[in-house]
């Protein structure tokens, strides 16, 4: 189990869901979401495969990071781009990942997409995802939880978040513009951070 | 002089935009970052950051960006430039044409960072009706 083992199959898990998440954002965005991700998500691929196997967690989510940056071309390369920065801190150091490193880590990636894009729960975002899966983890962590027991339970909050998505109105991005038209539909980020968020799952356990 | 970057999703706009721009202040230093970086719909902050340093002469920059995730793209690539230059690149709270053109001729008069800037937030709120 390694680092760029880990990223590869989140990029990959991404990558599969291009078409779906381009179908969602076509009902409610600029429909290129799935397009920007996978091309994203296929760049950062390139750049993680050629890394030395040993390299650090907080060394590769750079390399995610600026990798996102610099290929995806929509709103989600900023803001996934500055959540993957921004998760290489707590980690920095770390040969192995904890269940309050990995808190951490999601706390400090959900900060980074809210001093980007500078929204709230509620608004239907990917943080609609986000935030009720680092709830999730929290509650897991008072309970004494293992790690895999947490993010469990952090997937299940994503994706219930989710579904939430599908009930409220947008107001961030190009979907605000439909207004109550948006309501009825999931949302784009939403969905890819769910994506992600699953596939880190389905691969530790 | 202040130099100007114009940031938008499309490589078209941001070439217009600089173009009308230009034709009141001929010769200034305008730089665009539209697109991605294969010339899709899309912005590109590394792109935006090049556009960044290219665009200063030591007077500082302002920036003219058009929808959200362009905004968010000029906020990373500020946040990539050497701190000394970040402190002396400014967004415009401004409509993309309008202030873009207000920005250019104010900047190509020799004009402060700050006054351009201002020019550039004024563009708001030109009446387009009685």
């Amino acid at each position: 189990m390694t680092g760029k083992d880990a990223v590869k199959i989140v990029g990959q898990a991404v990558i599969e869901k291009k078409m779906f998440l381009t179908d969602l954002d076509q009902a409610i965005g600029d429909g290129d979401h799935g397009i920007n991700m996978a091309r994203g998500f296929e760049s950062v691929l390139q750049k993680t495969e050629v890394l030395p196997d040993d390299t650090d967690i907080s060394s590769i989510l750079k390399t995610v990071g600026m990798g996102l940056i610099s290929s995806v071309g929509g709103a989600s390369g900023p803001l996934y781009g500055t959540a993957f920065l921004r998760a290489a801190g707590p980690c920095k150091d770390k040969t192995n990942i904890d269940a309050n490193t990995a808190k951490a880590m999601l706390d400090a990636a959900i900060k980074g997409i809210q001093d980007r894009g500078k929204a709230q729960k509620g608004e239907k975002t990917m943080l609609d995802a986000l935030i009720p899966a680092s709830e999730a983890f929290a509650e897991g962590i008072k309970a004494d939880k293992t790690l895999l027991e947490c993010l469990s339970s952090a997937v299940q909050a994503a994706q219930d978040g989710v579904e939430y998505t599908k009930t409220i109105i947008a107001t961030k991005g190009r979907a605000s513009y439909l207004a109550e038209r948006s309501i009825g539909h999931q949302d784009p980020g939403a969905t890819s951070a769910t994506i992600m968020l699953t596939a880190l799952y389905n691969y530790i356990k | 002089m202040v130099g100007i970057v114009i940031v938008s999703h499309s490589v078209k706009i941001a070439e217009g935009v600089k173009e009308l721009a230009l034709q009141m202040a001929k010769g200034h230093p305008v730089f665009t970052a539209g697109g991605t970086a294969d010339g899709g719909i899309g912005t590109d902050p590394i792109r935006i950051q090049e556009a960044m340093e290219a665009a200063n002469s030591g007077d500082g920059v302002v920036v003219m960006a058009d929808l959200g995730s362009a905004v968010m793209s000029v906020g990373l690539a500020k946040e990539m430039l050497d701190p000394d230059l970040a402190e002396v690149v400014k967004l415009a709270n401004a409509p993309i044409v309008e202030g873009a053109i207000a920005a250019t001729v104010e900047a190509s008069m020799g004009s402060s960072l700050e006054k351009v800037l201002q020019t550039a937030h004024d563009a708001r709120n030109m009446d387009k009706i009685d």
